[in-house]
């Protein structure tokens, strides 16, 4: 009994000294760290609109959505979202592959994508019907962003071939792309349609 | 979403690569972290802090109190701590820990599995997740390390009942292995894009002209840890999906690089430490060869894109990042469940439903390919004494492994740890399947209720952690049957262990003879994965066939 009270004991002060350097030291020295050599990404990727305010996460998508809901045209959309694209969580939608609610959801969703678009439903790619993993991805497949140029460039008034040279601006390639696979952020991406809309 | 085979053969030569070049240097540096016999200054002042009396070593069944009792008070101060939030700093405004998500998580983080019952977002503030969670994913993963380097010893001692010292191996373990080496990728990892500040930022979206708060808190930190110590506890719930996790497919790649590091490099200073070399390299030969076929297992079931919500969908989508892509997911979740890490890239329960079965498979595999810090090698370094024993009775020979000899007691506590793990999962599993109001935690109809709730077991004995998160595990049920799992898949087995290392220790060298089975070599290499393959596959074949396999099949 005397044996193991002096080994928990121990434990505790082991505990309590270790968490001094492994839980605030160490968190702080990293922090520090990343203040100093890249103080952009450690602070969350916050990227400002024209007028200098903050807008965005690069990393985050955002609703597209207005004050009803309805998804607006003026700009393009992220993918379905488990969470509604608020980053005070993240989830997927956790559904098996042969689950029944999957399948309405994304029956659901093609048929709005399609209607909204004015393209057949076998036209819309499968990222544009399906939740991400974090519910936060910003980044649709230039398929599914093809899609929605023409829309965007009408409501905005600009040209299509300029909306997808934008488009195109924000698709990522070389190593990211063959690793990963060719992506088109969002987020970034209305951003630079909301300047374009100014300067037109 | 495209999934592309070159982009998974690509991943697989670069981690490939990038391991075989730093698991010499690494094997040499962990061999002198453990023979050493200097404590730094440092280390000295941090031993009279704790209490610790550095100059004794311990006997096997001493150095098994320490580990427990270590434990022990970790899970209890850690759910002491949680339950306490609301009236600590840093609770970031949330309430204390529900008592059933604190027991749960306080085992879970203590035993390695990082199994999260509860989405951090919404229960845990900055101090639980930096003072308490990050500090046992050093803890736990250095825990695992000094249990394995414990039996190394008792292989190579003789006549002596000493294994070392448990708080000076820890110690060494946490400072001069996990700590310089998560520094170094928290850093890289912040520059790729993870997340470093104690503060939220508001930002104006202007799509909806409505605020948006961007979460922050320190991520990299314990990220960088998470996957070094295979522990795999996301500080946001969607875990390594979470684009302030893993922000592209480079640190997606890395942090599959970090996870396989230290496991793929321990047999390096097993071999080292026993004075044979390729007693070391026929054990990462395993090690590899499961992995390397696991991952194109994986690849091959999630290239199927099965399923008929996935077929609907056309293609590929459900749960993966459009960031990442299937992929890199594929090399992800094949990396994180042959290991005791479980964090995930991809939202595990709507993949393919074969490949959710190879992730099952791998957890079953009992972690070994090259599995967890520590756990992974002590795991097989247990299943070459089976085999050895195997071999033995096919050529009528007394069984010795690496000069020594294989008795009876060796030979039960090896049987006993490996009946463990399939006991609790299936046991586990098979009670809860009679349970109605327990199975309606998993909401999926069908072979994929089962599934979920096969897979929450499997994970939560084996230490993973990841999940098919459709299931709900905060209720008194669950989350106490996941953590009486949890606690006896870690310890049970680490005792066996200590158990094994202790009786190997007092044992005189035998040499090797004209009759010794060699413990190396291609040949006993084979004879060591058959004897993993068929001990898994007898043990799991009809859970599986009742789960993902009855799943992947219908169609």
């Amino acid at each position: 009994m005397k044996m193991y009270l002096r080994q928990a004991a121990t434990a505790v002060r082991f505990l309590l000294f270790a968490t001094l350097v492994l839980g605030v030291l160490y968190p702080l020295a990293v922090f520090g760290a990343g203040q100093l050599v890249a103080p952009f990404q450690a602070n969350g990727s916050v990227v400002k609109d024209q007028a200098g305010n903050p807008a965005a996460s690069a990393l985050i998508a955002q609703v597209s959505a207005d004050g009803s809901g309805a998804q607006s045209p003026e700009w393009f959309h992220a993918r379905p979202s488990a969470v509604s694209w608020d980053p005070a969580s993240s989830s997927a939608s956790n559904l098996g592959p042969n689950d029944p609610k999957l399948l309405d959801a994304v029956s659901t969703h093609r048929a709005a994508i399609a209607a909204a678009e004015g393209v057949p439903v076998t036209d819309v790619p499968a990222d544009a019907v399906t939740a991400s993993g974090s519910g936060l991805d910003p980044h649709i497949s230039p398929a599914y962003a093809r899609l929605q140029v023409a829309r965007v460039a009408a409501a905005r008034g600009l040209n299509p071939g300029d909306v997808q040279r934008l488009v195109d601006l924000q698709t990522s390639g070389g190593a990211e792309a063959f690793l990963g696979q060719a992506s088109v952020n969002v987020t970034l991406l209305n951003l630079d349609i909301a300047a374009a809309a100014n300067r037109h | 979403m495209v999934f592309s085979a070159a982009s998974v053969i690509t991943q697989i030569a670069v981690l490939l690569v990038a391991l075989f070049l730093v698991h010499k240097p690494l094997g040499i540096y962990m061999d002198k972290v453990f023979t050493g016999s200097r404590s730094s200054k440092p280390e000295r002042v941090f031993y009279r802090l704790a209490g610790v009396d550095a100059g004794t070593e311990q006997s096997w069944s001493v150095y098994l109190r320490s580990v427990l009792a270590f434990s022990a008070v970790s899970i209890l101060v850690i759910f002491a701590l949680q339950r306490l939030q609301g009236v600590l700093p840093g609770s970031n405004g949330l309430p204390g820990v529900d008592p059933w998500v604190a027991m749960n998580t306080a085992i879970s983080f203590v035993t390695n599995t990082n199994w999260q019952t509860y989405a951090p977002e919404a229960t845990v503030g900055i101090f639980v997740q930096m003072c308490l969670l990050a500090v046992q994913n050093f803890l736990s993963a250095a825990v695992g390390i000094v249990v394995a380097i414990a039996l190394i010893r008792g292989i190579v001692r003789a006549g002596t009942d000493r294994l070392g010292n448990f708080w000076v191996d820890v110690t060494r373990a946490s400072f001069r292995l996990l700590l310089p080496l998560a520094a170094v990728a928290a850093i890289a990892l912040v520059i790729g894009g993870v997340v470093q500040n104690f503060w939220s930022t508001d930002v104006t979206n202007q799509a909806a002209g409505v605020s948006q708060v961007i979460p922050g808190g320190p991520v990299a930190s314990q990220e960088a840890i998470k996957v070094l110590g295979t522990n795999g506890g996301g500080y946001f719930n969607a875990n390594s999906a979470h684009p302030f996790e893993n922000p592209n497919v480079f640190t997606s790649l890395f942090q599959v690089f970090l996870i396989l590091l230290i496991p793929s490099a321990l047999p390096y200073t097993y071999g080292r430490m026993v004075g044979d070399q390729c007693q070391g390299f026929t054990v990462a030969g395993v090690m590899g060869a499961l992995w390397l076929a696991s991952t194109a297992l994986m690849a091959w079931a999630v290239a199927s894109a099965q399923g008929t919500a996935t077929t609907a969908a056309g293609g590929l989508g459900e749960g993966f990042e459009q960031r990442l892509g299937p992929a890199a997911s594929s090399i992800f979740a094949a990396s994180t469940t042959l290991t005791s890490t479980g964090a995930v890239n991809v939202a595990h329960d709507s993949l393919p439903p074969l490949a959710g079965g190879v992730a099952m498979l791998n957890m079953m595999l009992g972690e070994v390919a090259p599995g967890g810090t520590g756990s992974g090698l002590y795991g097989m370094l247990v299943l070459a004494i089976i085999a050895v024993f195997i071999a033995g009775l096919m050529v009528g020979r007394t069984p010795e492994f690496v000069g020594k000899k294989i008795g009876p007691r060796e030979m039960k506590l090896a049987a006993l740890y490996i009946l463990v793990t399939p006991t609790l999962v299936l046991v586990f599993a098979g009670i809860t399947a009679l349970l109605p109001d327990a199975m309606a935690n998993a909401p999926a109809g069908g072979p994929h209720q089962f599934s979920e709730m096969l897979y929450a077991f499997t994970s939560g004995a084996n230490n993973n952690g990841s999940a098919f998160g459709g299931i709900t595990s905060s209720g008194p049920y669950v989350s106490a049957a996941l953590g009486v799992a949890m606690l006896l898949g870690r310890f049970l087995p680490i005792a066996l262990v200590l158990a094994l290392a202790g009786s190997l220790a007092r044992q005189r060298k035998i040499p090797v003879s004209a009759g010794t089975v060699p413990t190396h070599g291609a040949l006993f290499g084979s004879l060591l994965l058959s004897v993993t393959v068929i001990m898994t596959a007898l043990s799991y074949f009809p859970a599986l066939a009742l789960g993902p396999l009855a799943e992947g099949l219908i169609q």
